[in-house]
Order: structure tokens, then sequence, then C-alpha cells
């Protein structure tokens, strides 16, 4: 726009905002980068007065998150052949040896499967639902979506009570399917309202245009609308994935040993007389940069997905 | 045509389509919660196998009647408003500004919103690493422009600040989510009715309170709807922060809730308590979105 116009805000006004949001943004991502900073720390610099900003990387944490470790004395650790690896050095430099892996890899994977395993059957499921609310007179319409709406305002402990009773009679406690089957459940309401908010976009003429070139209506479903959709699936079912990724209440409270995800596992790594906190921070690292990358990557589709499905609501 | 014959029927797929979701929510939605309300007239106690009496009201009764729910409850009160109050006055501000369009403000906009998308309980623990007096980062920025000792206070230790503490850190948290409702009101005022204010003479600030405020205000009214609700719901921040404690001035009811159910293994208490705290964020909601309602409808 090159015209002269009464709305546009000044350079002026624009340089003031401009700065403040700025100065927003940088306290705000201080936390983050204070984590991914600290997960670089040596024990002690991790713990030093006043905080230090610059300091010399260690891989201490991201070693001690993937390990086991068990103390020697002296003596024992003069018997030891050299080590053989770098990771080995750093543990011996503070008088351990490797006892074996940590837990964290595990759990890790616990949450891709987990997540993955939720997000493709919910959004396959609220596919489905959201085309039939979307185009089909189904009985009851307003209601269910009132409905599955109203699942969402309960909170996750008091769910969480009775699904722990069904889950040790169905022997699905601390397994994987009854963890996916479960953030499916939690995630399809958001994901059929999302899903059905995008399919109503889509106009209904190209199917009844197909129908009439001789497609079955579930032809016309997956020929016609399923890649007008892909789209809103996908950003659907980042949402999907990203709730089930950091999702703690139910996790914590239904799974222990196999099914455990990382957020209930990661404040449980512990060092010498306490949290140990690069540790901690490695492993927070590296569990959370999959979805800031994710965010800033997919930031057009994510924020408009925010604000559609809660304006929508 | 016979093609299309071939083709199941309309009525068919709706209802193929609808099943599996449906079925889903009857299973792990309302199955349990029919079982809750079962359970919340019994003293069945999850960890023991006994046999479960029928005791009619009285969980109920207790709970209404018990000085501790009610501690719990003015906890959670203080959260709610003051996380509310400053997501609002913070989030509005932030979108009004980003509003002005300067160079590269959604770049800006993405950063602010990473701490919303990042899972709270992990991010919660690190918090207390934060809020740790002298070493802590917080404690240090706090010490560095307020010249008090940084070891000198406590966030997450101290009576008086730990419920400070968590409102803090989910504003930290969730300022974002209300900015970015509130910067989809403010982009959805055309700019011809700001036109016509200015073509009036209406001054600026006039024109805020009667076109930019009205405007966002069913916005703003549906982010603090969603806050709402889940600060009621607060359960994986404010564990991780600070467990509840110190004593019980963090225990919010979520907090509450799990003590009862899955450390004192109250399990007919815990789903009396539940049905509870449904029935009045269920209510309260309702009242809400009347009003809410009727804002839109001015």
């Amino acid at each position: 726009m090159s015209g002269y116009s009464i709305t546009e805000p000044s350079r002026r006004q624009k340089w003031v905002a401009g700065t403040l949001v700025v100065l927003y943004a940088l306290i705000t991502i201080m936390p983050l980068i204070w984590i991914i900073t600290t997960g670089f720390k040596s024990p002690v610099d991790s713990i030093s007065y006043p905080p230090k900003v610059l300091f010399e990387p260690s891989l201490e944490g991201y070693v001690n998150l993937f390990t086991t470790r068990t103390r020697v004395s002296p003596e024992q650790l003069a018997q030891l052949p050299p080590p053989k690896r770098w990771y080995e050095e750093i543990v011996r430099n503070r008088d351990m040896v490797i006892a074996g892996p940590s837990r964290y890899g595990e759990r890790f994977m616990n949450s891709v499967i987990i997540g993955f395993g939720s997000t493709f059957l919910s959004v396959f499921l609220g596919t489905l639902a959201a085309y039939a609310f979307s185009r089909f007179k189904v009985p009851l319409k307003d209601d269910l979506l009132f409905f599955i709406l109203s699942t969402r305002m309960m909170p996750p402990i008091a769910v969480a009570i009775p699904i722990f009773l069904m889950f040790r009679k169905l022997g699905l406690s601390d397994t994987h399917l009854g963890m996916i089957l479960l953030y499916t459940a939690v995630n399809i309401s958001l994901a059929v309202w999302l899903l059905k908010g995008f399919i109503d976009e889509i106009p209904r003429e190209y199917e009844e245009a197909a129908l009439i070139d001789g497609y079955t209506r579930f032809q016309a479903f997956y020929k016609v609308v399923l890649p007008q959709a892909a789209t809103g699936i996908a950003s659907t079912a980042i949402f999907c994935l990203i709730f089930a990724w950091n999702e703690y209440a139910f996790a914590v409270l239904l799974t222990s040993g196999t099914a455990q995800t990382a957020p209930p596992f990661i404040p449980t790594i512990i060092g010498v007389g306490g949290q140990d906190w690069p540790a901690v921070a490695a492993g927070a690292t590296l569990f959370l940069l999959p979805v800031m990358i994710f965010t800033i990557f997919l930031r057009k589709h994510l924020l408009r997905g925010i604000t559609f499905g809660a304006v929508r609501k | 045509m016979a093609r299309r014959i071939r083709g199941l029927s309309d009525r068919a797929i709706a209802w193929i389509f609808v099943a599996p979701t449906i079925f889903l929510l009857l299973a792990v939605n309302i199955f349990p919660l029919i079982w809750t309300i079962r359970l919340s007239f019994t003293d069945f106690k999850a960890n023991r196998n006994r046999e479960v009496e029928w005791i009619g009201l009285q969980n109920y009764q207790r709970i209404l009647t018990d000085s501790d729910i009610w501690i719990t409850m003015q906890a959670t009160a203080h959260f709610l408003f003051w996380t509310i109050f400053f997501q609002v006055l913070i989030g509005f501000t932030l979108a009004w500004l980003i509003n002005r369009k300067f160079k590269g403000n959604d770049l800006w906009t993405t950063i602010i919103v990473l701490p919303m998308m990042l899972s709270p309980a992990v991010v919660g623990n690190f918090w207390t690493f934060l809020y740790q007096p002298q070493i802590g980062l917080f404690n240090y920025v706090v010490a560095f422009f307020s010249g008090v000792d940084p070891s000198s206070f406590e966030m997450i230790g101290s009576v008086k600040l730990a419920p400070w503490a968590i409102v803090i850190v989910d504003t930290w948290m969730w300022t974002p989510f209300v900015m970015l409702i509130c910067l989809a009101g403010l982009r959805s005022i055309p700019d011809y009715i700001y036109e016509a204010a200015a073509i009036d003479r209406a001054s600026k600030w006039r024109q805020f309170w009667t076109i930019t405020i009205p405007m966002v205000l069913p916005f703003l009214m549906l982010a603090v709807l969603f806050r709402g609700i889940e600060n009621f719901k607060m359960f994986d921040l404010v564990v991780q922060l600070t467990g509840g404690g110190p004593g019980s001035t963090t225990e919010l009811t979520s907090i509450n809730l799990k003590r009862e159910a899955f450390e004192k293994w109250r399990t007919g208490y815990a789903s009396a308590y539940a049905i509870i705290l449904f029935v009045t964020v269920f209510g309260l909601a309702s009242i809400y979105v009347k009003a809410l309602n009727k804002v839109k409808e001015r």
C-alpha cells in the first residue's frame, strides 16, 4: 500500500511497539535459553553464584542423562584399563564408572510411540466424525458437539480415578495401548471440532460433482475431500501430538515401569544430593527442542490453529 | 446410476463415520463418569479388597463441611484470579502492540508463544531451579534490579511467596494464549470503522474505548473462559513447582484431589469430590457462556 492511510500506525508508533514486544520476547525466552545452556554446563558451573552466562561447555549433563554410574575408590580406578571412549573419561574424572544405560532413552521412545499412536488414531477417527458432522444430518448433532467439548471440563485427576480402576480390570495399566486409547479419547474432542471447521470450508459442490460423475460417497470422501483437507488435518495432527507429548497428569498416575513417558521421568533424574540439574536440563532440552522447532517452522499453521480452534468454540 | 447404488447410503456412512468416536467417548468418558457417580456414594478404597458399603450422601456431606477443602478452594481462587488478571492485562497489551504491524512481528509473536507449547511438568520442574535462593536465575535477576540479597527470599519455600511463584510461572506460560486470541479479535476489526471514526474526529483515546475494547471484548471473554477452565483443572505445572506446599498454601483442588484419590486412597470420597468439582466448573462455565452470548449480541 503506497497511499496514505489513517489506520496505518506511524513509524514512531511501530518502533516503540516493536521495541516493547522484542523486550518482552527476550525476557520470556530467558528460562528456555537457561534450560538449553544449563544442559552444557558442568555441575559446578550450573550452581555457581552469580549465575554463569559464559562457561566452558561440557557434555557431562548429557553423559549423566544417558547413563547410570557407580562410585569407585581411587585405588580401584587406578587399576582399571584406560578409558576407551570420551564419555568414559568424563565419568572417570568424577571417580565413577559407567554401570549401564539410564532409562531416559526408553522413556523418550515411549513418548514417541504413545504420541504418534494416539495422534494417528485421533486424526483418523476425528476426520471421519468431522466429515459426518459437517455434511450429514446426524441426530442430536448440536448436543453431541457440546458433549464432546464438555468432556474437556473434567479435571484429569477426576477422570483418572475411574480410568485407573478400569485399566486395572482390563489389564491396560502401564501399557502403550492403554495410554494411546486414553490420549485419543482426550484429543478427539478437539480434533473433531478443529477438523469440522476445516471441512466446513471445503465447498460441497466438489463432492456433488464427483457424485454425479459416478463416485460413491466414500470415494468422494477420500478422493475429493481428504486432499482438500490435508493442511487442516496436518495442523490438527500437530495439536494432538503436542498434547500427547506434553501430558503429565495421566502419565504419572497410570504408568510406572514399562509405558512411562518422558514428562514424569525427567523431574526424577537425580544425582548426588538432589537433582542433577545439567542432566535434567539436557533431558528437558532433547524433549522440548522438537516442539520449539516445530512451533517456529510451522508458525503460520499453528497460530491459525490455536485461535481458530478457540474462537470457533 | 448403478454405481451409486453399489455405494453405501449417506445415512449408513454418517453412522459408520461417527460410531467409533462415539464408542471411544462412551468407553473412556461417559462410562467412567457414571462409575465415578456410583463410587461417590460408597466408602470404596481402591487399595483394599473389602466389602464396599453404600453410605449415601455422606461423602458429599463430609466434603462440603470440611474446612481443609475451603482452604484449597481459597488457594485455587487466588491462583485463578491473579493468573487471569495478569494474563489478560499483559496478553491484551502485547496483542495491541503487535497489531501495530511492525517489521518482523510474526517471528517475535512465535517466540512469545514458545512457552505455552512446552510440557508444563518439565518446564515447571526446571523453574524450581530458577527459583533457588542465591543460585537461581530468577532470584539473581530480582536481586540485581531491586538490590535485595538473592538468598534472602525463597519463592517456593515461603508461605507468603509460594502462591505468587505459581502465578508468575503460569502467567509466563499462558499469557501468549490470551495474546493470540486478542490478536485474532483485533484483526477482526475492519479498518473502515477506524477510518469513519477518524473522519468524525474521534480522538485515538475515544476510538480505543468505543471501538477497540467493545469489539475485542467477546474474544477476551472467551480467552478468560478457557484460561479459567484450564486453571481450575491445573495440576502438572503446580505439582512440579511446589507440590502443593509449603504446608498447603498452593494446594489447588486438583492436587488436593490427587492426594485423596491416589495417596490416601479414599476412592469413594475422592469420587464425590470429583463430581462436585465437575458440577462447579460446568455450572460456572454455563453461566459465563450465557453472559458471553449477551455481550456478543450487543
